[in-house]
Order: C-alpha cells, then structure tokens, then sequence
C-alpha cells in the first residue's frame, strides 16, 4: 500500500459500522488496482465528479452482455484503474455456494482482476470490479473451466434471481431453486444476446414475503401463493398465547382483510380464507402454528421497475394463480414469457420496458396479443374513464350479422336510409 | 490510440471504434474485422455491414437487433456466427459506426 493520504475516504472509515473503504484497503495491500480505485475516488471526492467515463464496450466471443465496459478518464494520473471492467457472474439459485466453489471464483479474480468483489449485486450476480481488457476473455475462459457462466447485461434477460426457498424456508409454494435454475437454461439465449427494446428481469419468491423484493425490482414477479385454506394448529395457537403472544393486537388486528378472528375465551384461532389475500402477516406472527395451504402455486405479476421513461412502477397481477410443478417443466410459463416477449419486442421503443409499453398501449392491447382474459385481480384501482372500447370483432358478435352497428364495427360501409 | 493503412492514420477509441465514422472505406473494415475475430469479410459479412451503413445514414443512429434481423434476413444466431462479438461490438466497429449506446 501507497503513503498517498487519502483524508476524505478516511472519513468514511470511521464509526462502528462496516466500511468499503476499509475493506478495499485490505484489498490494496496486494492489488495496484484496488490501490488506484481507491486513489480514484478520492480525487473524485475532492473534484465533486465522477471519474469513470460513461458508455465501453467490451466483451468476450460469443456473448453480447455480461461483461460491462469502465474507463477511467484521468488513465495518466491513474495508470491502474485505466481500464477496470465489470464481470456479471450467474451466481446459483438462492445463492447456495460450497467453499471450494467460492475459492475458484477468488482464485480466477485475483489473477485476472483486481480481486474487488461485490457479493451481490442488485440483480443477483457476483459482481467482479475491475478488469484489463486484455485479460477478459482469459478471465471468462479461466471461470467457464470451473464451471461458472456470465449473467446478464445491456437490453437482455438478466441473470433470474429466487429467494432461498424450500431449501431453508417452511413457507416456500413452490421449488423457486429449481424454476429459477430451469428458466435460466432454457432462455440461454435471451440471456447472453441482447436482442430486445431494453432489459427483462425475473425474480422469484416463494411467498408473500417476497425476499427478493420480486414485486419492486423485476419485470416479472412470481410470487408463491394457495388456493385452499390456512393450516391452522389450535394447540400451537393455545401455545403462542399463554407464551404472551398478543394474537389480537399483533396478528388479527394487522390483517389488512380483516379475515382473522381470534376467540380469546376459547383460545381459538379461524381465518376467512375466502377474504384472506395470502399475505403471510398472520403466519409469520405464529409459524408453528399456521401453515400455507395445500393447493400451492404462484401469482404471476408483471411491469415492476426502476425510474426511466416512465416514474417507478410495481408489478401488478397478471395471472391471479399459476400451478409451477417442476413435472410439467413450467411449459404455461414459458409459454406466456415467449408471447409477452414477442409483443413487447415488436411494439417497444428502445429502452421502453415492457411495464411501460403496457402503459402506453393499454392493458386491454396487451392481455389480447397474449391471450389472457381480463380478470378482476388485475384491477390496481377503480378506473376514471367511463367508457369502454369494445374490439370491432365482440361488437359484431353481440349484435350478430345484417345489423347496421355490427357492419360498422366490422368495418363495413353503412347506408343511411 | 490509432492504426495506419496505406499511410493513412485512422483514429480509435479505447473500445476500437473509428472516431471519424466517415473516413471508413472497405480496407478499414477488413483491418477492424481482424480486431473483432473475423479472419475474412464474406459476402454474409458485407450483407450485415452494408445494412448497417445505409441504416445509419438514414436515420443517424444503429438499428434496433431485431430490425437487423428482420430487414437482414439472419437470425441472431447467424449474426453471432459471423461476428462472434455480436452485433454491437463487432458489426457495428467493422461498418463503422460510431459507438452504440445500447440499441444494437
């Protein structure tokens, strides 16, 4: 490590809590290039601008996406951090590693890059900071060798990112790992070769809890959810209340349905499930006492992003239910995801996502061109335009052949008189 | 950053792309073809570059991929076999556009 001072990031190394610069430092003992991003911060403090020049391009043979190009625009001043690209890495479902597994990832870093990892980033990759152009594609080809793929970038599906799932959690509707890991091979193509208006991302939750933050931060949210009713344990419910768990304040008063009711005398614990939403509040509050339904699948949400053309958007609901069982290989998702897709690739302008486009050309446009029917879970809130647009072909339907407003509907010329 | 052909300099940037879009001609994109992993321009290679420049002189910016794909006639996967760094990086540099911005 240089003597160069660096008071403004010093800053940031005090008080009790974690610290990148701290643990960049460590880095910088033996990386030059850690050393300089460091340095190149610091001048970035004192100037008040950012250092790393906008836009690059790089890349390694075959792929369109996961490699992200970064110059520095002060190279002479900096010589380390000249060229410092990022690597996307496709970390695994739920991010469950082995140690071996971890230390063939360090291992290819530190000897192509500056050893600067960001564990994950906010798509779910590994993150790889810093890399020379010429040590990418020895870099991609040394993780290929240990069995490691690139994840996303530019206007492509980005790496599919799951919650941890049946792996460690009771409340898991359905296998997240494995649809996670069975979508990421089939659209193997869609991921590595951007081809679309701007970027898709898909995250998956196992329930309402949603623990990837699915419904704020991905084009499609597939969150766990049931058809039937609550599993309820009465001699649990009995537990959690002479244990003190306030189960009229804490869990029945907080249903945002009012579908709960507990009776004090009794020790008894009953959910409307007709009005229940699924939104895990009550369950959460007493685990061992309450359990998801039997009937278990997902609701299939849609147009979650970030600020661009369009301000911020949740998703919405797009199919209230979906069963996803691994034996029928997700075919019905597979196949909404190809004709949403479709549309989307046809009618998007660049960098509109596909939220956006459903915005600007109308929920009634989309669910047509997808081949889905209007249903009351789709409804955000009460509509403000009082009239309806019938499609021309319903219209001639519903007044049948020879009269004179379904001609006009179809398109025919009508005559007065 | 630049390369010299019959002693002529063209300017690069550090990505390899001409800086003078418009002092391109065919021995330039053979040179950058060399750059971006293509050994010879076919007359597939040609189909691709020359849509790319005329696009880029209608409307001044690098189409979208599946324009290029439509109007072009080749898959994304065939675009892939021919410029094995994509449409961006490698059509793109060997027809001498200037640098996309995230279309292609």
């Amino acid at each position: 490590m240089s003597d160069k001072k660096r008071p403004m990031l010093d800053e940031l190394k005090k008080g009790p809590w974690p610290s990148f610069v701290k643990q960049m430092e460590k880095q910088a003992e033996t990386s030059e290039m850690a050393e300089d991003a460091l340095n190149l911060l610091e001048q970035s403090y004192n100037d008040k601008v950012v250092h790393w020049k906008h836009g690059g391009i790089v890349g390694v043979r075959g792929y369109g996406g996961g490699v992200i190009g970064r110059y520095c625009d002060m190279p002479e001043e900096f010589p380390n951090v000249k060229e410092f690209h990022t690597f996307r890495v496709n970390q695994p479902a739920g991010w469950f590693y082995t140690s071996d597994a971890l230390r063939s990832l360090a291992d290819v870093w530190e000897k192509h890059g500056s050893g600067l990892t960001n564990f994950h980033g906010a798509t779910g990759d590994v993150v790889l900071l810093g890399a020379p152009t010429e040590h990418l594609q020895s870099c991609f080809d040394d993780l290929s060798a240990n069995g490691w793929d690139l994840g996303g970038s530019g206007s492509d599906l980005r790496t599919p990112s799951c919650c941890v799932g049946p792996a460690r959690c009771s409340s898991a509707c359905f296998d997240t790992l494995d649809l996670c890991h069975n979508l990421t091979n089939q659209f193997q193509n869609e991921l590595h070769r951007p081809m679309w208006p701007y970027k898709f991302k898909i995250k998956i939750s196992g329930c309402a809890n949603d623990c990837v933050s699915s419904i704020a931060r991905a084009d499609m949210s597939i969150i766990g959810t049931w058809r039937d009713v609550i599993g309820i344990d009465q001699d649990a419910v009995k537990d959690y209340a002479a244990n003190g768990l306030e189960i009229q304040e804490l869990v029945v008063d907080k249903c945002p349905t009012d579908a709960c009711t507990f009776d004090a005398e009794q020790m008894t614990f009953n959910v409307d499930d007709e009005n229940c939403v699924r939104c895990m509040h009550c369950i959460n509050k007493m685990p061992k006492a309450l359990q998801i339904g039997k009937d278990r699948g997902a609701t299939i949400l849609l147009g979650g992003k970030a600020t661009l053309v369009q301000s911020a958007f949740l998703s919405w609901v797009i199919v209230p239910f979906m069963k996803l069982e691994k034996e029928d290989d997700y075919v019905e998702l597979k196949d909404l995801l190809d004709k949403m897709w479709e549309w989307w690739d046809e009618n998007g302008k660049v960098r509109e996502r596909i939220g956006e486009l459903i915005y600007r050309k109308g929920m009634r446009t989309f669910l047509k061109e997808v081949g889905l029917k209007p249903q009351p879970q789709m409804v955000k809130h009460p509509r403000a335009n009082p009239y309806f647009f019938w499609w021309p072909e319903e219209l001639a339907k519903e007044k049948g052949e020879g009269d004179a407003l379904g001609e006009a509907a179809a398109g025919k010329e009508i005559k007065n008189g | 950053m630049s390369f010299e052909i019959d002693g002529k300099v063209f300017e690069v940037d550090e990505d390899g792309f001409i800086v003078e879009p418009d002092l391109w001609n065919e021995a330039v994109a053979a040179y950058l073809a060399k750059t971006e992993e293509v050994e010879e321009l076919t007359e597939d290679h040609w189909k691709v570059v020359n849509y790319l420049r005329n696009y880029y002189f209608e409307y001044g910016i690098a189409p979208m991929v599946r324009k290029l794909c439509k109007d072009t006639g080749y898959p994304l996967k065939d675009i892939y076999e021919l410029f094995p760094s994509g449409p961006a990086k490698g059509a793109c540099k060997i027809a001498g556009l200037p640098k996309p911005t995230g279309c292609v």
